[in-house]
């Protein structure tokens, strides 16, 4: 997995709630067995109609929004099935941040799995940081993660909150299933126990 | 005295191999479902990694996305498709992973799959990489939706890292009216919190109601406790739970079946536990219900009308209603029963049993489907299909002109061929009516399996009540 330290990009604000991942990602590009290729698929309904043609008001097809790497988003982003084929979406697109009020607990899981920086923040801080999406070309925001602070073209910063644990893991990169696997004799210990305890498990 | 604790506090307590100072837990995972749309990555990242499945014993893999609902016995048309069914196959085989194929009788979907196979029991952790897992809590398991990667991660750890969810009581009371459903229940509780009011959280469903439904209605509650936000639903296991499970493939027997009912019946809230939110529902008065937008929180009463965008007060709420009749194709102020619908799905996750089997051929028993629509009955496993054909349900069925499918996900996502046609307005005893959920463009409002039923026969949403 990627690090995440600080980023500095182009803000994409898509202003709709309930955002679920069929619609990040629909179910025609699921029929694949990799995890990279899927930014073609991202939103496809919203940024193509049925015979393929762009629909040019979409945000993601306006400059400099073609090349954003925040997303600001509304609330219960990511709402719906688990597939984690909507980060990888996102982040095959070029996106590495996401900031809405809420997110659903599935795929706010999944970004941290894929480097992927899930911000919550309350909706007046994001009305702010929609001002500044709109801005075209200055539409930048940088993310300093160590800080836990967003800072606006125009010098201004807000603070997040985020998991100190997640927090780790996204800085160092690091892989769970390692961190994990050193904890193996908790596991066997566990395992024994629950052996005579629940034997018909 | 020790804590009063809820059922979800005791499973948990129960699974915690380590707890770190910030909290972050890794739980142990008793068993894992696997099937082929969100798996092939995590077995692909084992091998990378030079890494085995730690429990093979306790994972089960069935196909069920993908898979056609036509004659699959010569093989699946769609080579992507084909392509995934395969990977499935292979690495269950290379992994010593039990697989049920698409032409074994014990196929289906997966969350139906489970329970049928006893593989689903009370105070276990169940994973699945779909968010539907949520079903299984039925039993008073605790049952939840994973990402690929975290799939990867229970199959090489048998654990998973979490945070403790918040606690959420759902208190269900008073005697259902006739044909109003454990689907009209649950359908009423995300009305009533909104598709995140459950984020953060797992609820129990419990009170007088939750106690009369079969095992099929609650799994049908539970079932969609991801379409509230909560990741996981629960009900306390009791007599029903546990006549359900005896003597099913995978359920302990005899002695061992003795000792874990002993610890079965230990699993329910404690008198005094607290619940971080509580919420009460009247199911004495519930009407069947019916979604009119375009997510599952946007419901009305069959007797009601589709609410106009200026009658909505909250302003994200009124744009998000403004969008969603866009898409439907609706004006806001029709009667729900003026709604003339072209094809009818019954099946899925949420109601393809054979309880909801049996509810539909009481409706159509005799009748006709209206020859302005299409109507497709998709049985949710194998097993399913051969009890149905058993009782002759099938034959009630195709006599009505209802399509009598093979088992699967089918048109409730539309990743295999059956899908809506772009316009194409479906009632649907699925989970989901999203944008393009059904087909591109396709219009979903989601039902009971009855109500499905009686719109099949008359071509436009009925009063189930006024059947009678």
């Amino acid at each position: 997995m990627e690090k995440f330290t600080t980023l500095t990009g182009i803000a994409a604000h898509l202003p709709m709630i309930n955002v679920d991942t069929d619609m990040i990602i629909p179910k025609n590009y699921l029929k694949t067995i990799k995890r990279t290729g899927l930014g073609e698929g991202l939103f496809a309904e919203l940024r193509y109609d049925e015979n393929g043609q762009k629909h040019e008001h979409f945000v993601l097809h306006k400059e400099p929004y073609t090349n954003a790497e925040i997303l600001i988003a509304g609330e219960n982003f990511g709402c719906g099935s688990s597939r984690e084929h909507a980060p990888w979406a996102l982040l095959d697109f070029g996106f590495r941040c996401i900031i809405a009020p809420s997110f659903a607990d599935i795929f706010y899981n999944n970004c941290f799995k894929n480097g992927i920086l899930p911000i919550v923040l309350p909706q007046e801080e994001i009305n702010k940081l929609i001002d500044d999406a709109e801005r075209g070309d200055n539409a930048r925001l940088t993310i300093d993660l160590e800080a836990q602070e967003i800072s606006g073209p125009d010098g201004g910063k807000i603070h997040f909150d985020i998991d100190p644990h997640r927090k780790r893991c996204l800085i160092e990169g690091l892989d769970d299933i390692g961190l994990t696997l050193e904890k193996a004799e908790h596991i066997d210990r566990f395992e024994e126990q629950a052996g005579t305890v629940r034997p018909w498990v | 005295m020790a804590k009063p604790r809820t059922l979800y506090d005791k499973i948990w307590d129960e699974h915690l191999v380590h707890e770190a100072p910030d909290g972050t837990s890794l739980i142990y995972i008793d068993r894992h479902l696997v099937h082929e749309v969100t798996s092939p990555q995590a077995f692909e990242g084992l091998r990378m990694a030079g890494r085995d499945v730690r429990a093979p014993e306790k994972t089960l893999a069935v196909v069920d996305h993908n898979v056609p609902t036509t004659d699959r016995s010569k093989g699946i048309d769609d080579p992507d498709s084909a392509i995934q069914v395969e990977a499935l196959a292979k690495n269950a085989a290379d992994f010593g992973i039990d697989y049920y194929h698409e032409l074994d009788e014990r196929q289906g979907i997966v969350h139906v799959v489970g329970p049928e196979q006893g593989f689903t029991l009370p105070g276990t952790t169940i994973v699945c990489g779909d968010s539907h897992t949520s079903t299984h809590g039925a039993f008073g398991a605790l049952a939840h939706g994973i990402g690929t990667s975290e799939v990867e991660h229970v199959l090489a750890t048998q654990t998973l890292i979490q945070q403790k969810a918040k606690n959420m009581l759902v208190r269900v009371e008073g005697k259902l009216p006739d044909n109003v459903t454990a689907k009209d229940i649950i359908l009423a509780i995300i009305g009533e919190i909104g598709t995140a009011g459950g984020t953060g959280h797992v609820i129990e469903y419990a009170g007088e109601t939750i106690r009369d439904l079969t095992m099929e209605g609650r799994m049908t509650v539970c079932n969609m406790s991801i379409e509230g936000g909560a990741r996981a639903g629960l009900i306390a296991p009791d007599q029903k739970t546990f006549d359900y499970i005896m003597g099913r493939p995978r359920a302990p027997k005899g002695a061992a079946f003795e000792m874990a009912k002993a610890h079965w019946e230990t699993l329910f809230t404690d008198e005094g536990a607290h619940f971080d939110a509580e919420v009460v529902l009247d199911a004495a008065n519930l009407p069947p219900i019916v979604t009119w937008g375009t997510s599952p929180e946007q419901v009305v009463a069959i007797d009601g009308h589709v609410p106009s965008p200026e009658d909505i007060a909250d302003e994200t709420k009124r744009q998000a209603a403004v969008r969603a009749l866009d898409y439907m194709g609706l004006k806001g102020g029709e009667k729900i029963t003026d709604i003339a619908l072209d094809r009818i799905f019954i099946g899925s996750c949420t109601n393809g049993r054979i309880e909801d089997l049996r509810a539909v051929a009481k409706v159509v028993e005799g009748q006709h489907v209206n020859e302005n629509l299409n109507a497709m009955i998709v049985p949710g496993s194998g097993l399913v299909k051969l009890q149905a054909e058993e009782e002759g349900l099938d034959r009630i069925f195709t006599d009505a002109g209802f399509e009598w499918r093979e088992p699967g996900c089918s048109m409730c996502l539309a990743m295999n061929p059956d899908k809506l046609a772009p316009g194409e307005r479906c009632a649907s005893t699925s989970n989901r009516n999203f944008e393009g959920r059904q087909g591109r463009l396709g219009r979903t409002h989601l039902v009971s399996p009855q109500m499905a039923a009686a719109a099949a026969i008359a071509g436009h949403f009925v009063d189930i009540r006024d059947l009678q």
